[in-house]
């Protein structure tokens, strides 16, 4: 990679933030204490940019919303922060019967291109409502993109497509991730939404997985890999559009199917791409296909609790085996 | 006062009160489907606010949104086309009487969730601010929105950020089906400004004068960079919550006082035919015109084709 450098998932977002708010003015940032952020994505921005673009907010997340959806249809880029994923349920109205809906309620004459960017998942003994994957439930709204980004250089270059987007956008951002190095380039790069990475190739296995989970499954695939299977582990980055022509066509390679989210299995993304490939590439399967997520279960406080609740790379090469047979 | 000004007052009056009517009749009669709430009673507050902005100005509107948007200047054949579900109609039959919008005369929406208009209109504003090109918004909710916790986070935030929003109150003592005195113990609702540091005032929503005045006032102030008002406006709706609505929680002897003592538009046309010197001549010529473009609009609309299914996923995304 040309110019690239190691740096965290973290320093990866305010990278891209950065980038673009130079490069539009219309670009700008609200949400709560950006100023002291709770993960320091945004400490600084304020220097640069001004309170006017870097715009701290009361504790009110539907006020939040309800501000860049304003703006997004007045001609502006915001992009919001919301501090935790959880707190997207306090939003959940302005996010589902307007965000999402507007353009079509219009027939096209509205616009939202706004990004909401926020913290998900567990790690951090941060309890049940501190804690949680909620991505799959937004693939169930028409009219929200989803972007569920697993390294430091789908982060930068993901937003970056996401902010220059004239959809709205709901940007995952892993907190355990945030700390986690990578490979980015200096300045200005994008990576398209749709468009699934295969981050290992293999033959006997599709592992798909995203956000904290890729990291795990490509651990598993070396645990496999020492025991002469080959599995291919598909990064799909983005929910919606989910790039369902990858996936189909490792599995026609593969003929297995794992899935592994952090969120509930439930009603999980697991499902909804499990349901895909068996209306889509059924008879190319050889052997059933495995889910893996949390338990239908709140996250624990209690880190003894807390670690068994989302898949392991253990579990996944495990789960690997059992459909191998 | 300028009688050409006062006489466009009345003409969108009667343009909204007569449209309000005939779309009563059009369901009735099976042309319109859905859920529809009529504005007939309250054309003051949308006449007398809106005269208050500009062309390029916006407004935010709600779920009893035709007069809004008919007062900001929409066309009323491309809003019959809509109720009556056409191609032809503002939102191409996606909105209907919920949602029925009209972006190129600066309305960002007509939200059909209570309250949720009110969060968004602050974005409007706020784009202004940052853009610094001095437009203002008109945001119309009514008095059961006073109750939503989206009330208060926005009135909070366009008070801290001082936005060039002017929240107006169409108070028409009925929250759905539950009068005010039984959803809230105040009886203005322009006193909770005072929570949010923030100019407050009651006004007879049936007076489009004192409507005009109030909003003009706040729209100053929000020009001036001083940041939001909030405006009740007292008014009364003369039909349902929705048409069919069976009407238990209020008297027909309410209605009808109502009707009969402070009907905004008779009120306005006894004014300007006494205190303003207008001659019936004038009157009668702007209510024949409008008459006349209500009976093309519904021509236009029965004529128009309905949507079609096969691109019925269009706008989802862009």
């Amino acid at each position: 990679m040309a110019n690239a450098r190691l740096i965290t998932g973290k320093d990866a977002i305010r990278e891209a933030l950065i980038e673009e708010m130079r490069r539009d003015p219309s670009v700008f940032l609200l949400g709560e204490d950006l100023e002291q952020a709770t993960f320091g994505v945004t400490d600084g921005l304020v220097e640069e940019f001004g309170a006017e673009r870097v715009r701290n907010t009361p504790i009110s997340e539907n006020a939040i919303i309800g501000a860049a959806i304003g703006a997004a249809l007045t001609g502006m880029r915001p992009v919001a922060e919301i501090m935790f994923a959880d707190f997207l349920m306090d939003a959940m109205d302005p996010i589902v019967n307007t965000m999402a809906k507007i353009r079509f309620m219009t027939s096209g004459q509205a616009k939202v291109p706004m990004v909401i960017r926020t913290p998900s998942g567990a790690g951090l003994s941060a309890g049940a409502q501190h804690s949680q994957s909620p991505e799959a439930i937004f693939m169930h709204i028409p009219g929200i993109k989803i972007a569920v980004p697993s390294t430091p250089y789908d982060m930068k270059g993901l937003l970056k497509t996401a902010i220059r987007m004239d959809d709205p956008v709901l940007f995952f951002e892993h907190k355990m991730l945030y700390y986690e190095g990578g490979e980015v380039p200096e300045g200005d790069y994008t990576v398209p939404f749709g468009k699934a990475d295969i981050k290992r190739q293999g033959k006997d296995v599709t592992i798909v997985a995203v956000l904290a989970m890729i990291k795990k499954a490509l651990m598993a695939a070396d645990i496999l890999a020492s025991e002469g299977i080959e599995a291919e582990v598909v990064d799909p980055r983005t929910l919606y559009p989910l790039d369902m022509d990858s996936i189909i066509n490792s599995v026609k390679k593969t003929k297995r199917l794992v899935t592994v989210e952090e969120g509930s299995r439930t009603g999980g993304i697991g499902a909804e791409i499990a349901a895909r490939v068996a209306e889509e590439a059924l008879d190319y399967l050889d052997a059933p296909v495995k889910r893996l997520g949390s338990a239908d279960c709140p996250i624990p406080f209690s880190p003894a609790l807390e670690e068994v609740m989302y898949p392991t790379e253990q579990g996944i090469a495990d789960a690997v085996k059992q459909i191998l047979g | 006062m300028d009688k050409g000004f006062l006489l466009n007052l009345y003409e969108t009056m009667f343009r909204i009160r007569t449209f309000e009517e005939e779309v009563k009749k059009q369901f009735e009669d099976g042309n319109i489907p859905g859920f529809i709430h009529l504005g007939s009673g309250q054309e003051a507050v949308s006449a007398g606010a809106c005269a208050a902005i500009k062309k390029d100005d916006y407004i935010g509107s709600t779920h009893r949104g035709h007069a809004n948007l008919m007062a900001k200047g929409a066309r009323t054949d491309r809003m019959m086309a809509e109720l009556f579900a056409r191609e032809t109609g503002y939102c191409k039959g996606r909105g209907g009487c919920l949602h029925i919008t009209d972006m190129s005369v600066g309305s960002i929406g007509a939200n059909g969730i209570v309250a949720a208009g009110i969060i968004v209109a602050n974005g409007a504003a706020l784009s202004a601010k940052l853009k610094n090109n001095k437009k203002v918004i008109l945001t119309f909710f009514g008095d059961g929105a006073a109750n939503q916790g989206k009330f208060h986070e926005a009135l909070n935030l366009a008070s801290v950020w001082a936005l060039p929003n002017i929240f107006i109150c169409e108070n028409n003592l009925y929250g759905e089906a539950t009068p005010q005195s039984k959803h809230m113990r105040i009886k203005d609702i322009s006193t909770r400004a005072q929570a949010y540091d923030m100019p407050g005032v009651s006004v007879d929503g049936q007076d489009v004068l004192k409507v005009y005045d109030a909003v003009s006032e706040a729209v100053k102030r929000a020009r001036d960079g001083k940041g939001p008002s909030l405006i009740e406006a007292k008014t009364y709706r003369f039909h349902g919550h929705h048409i069919g609505d069976p009407e238990t929680y209020r008297t027909r002897e309410e209605v009808e006082e109502w009707m009969e003592k402070r009907d905004p538009v008779k009120l306005f046309k006894s004014r300007l035919l006494k205190e303003f010197k207008a001659d019936n001549k004038e009157i009668d010529a702007i209510e024949k015109k409008i008459l006349k473009e209500i009976e093309d609009a519904v021509q236009f609309a029965a004529e128009s084709p309905m949507p079609d299914p096969a691109v019925l996923t269009q706008n989802v995304y862009v």
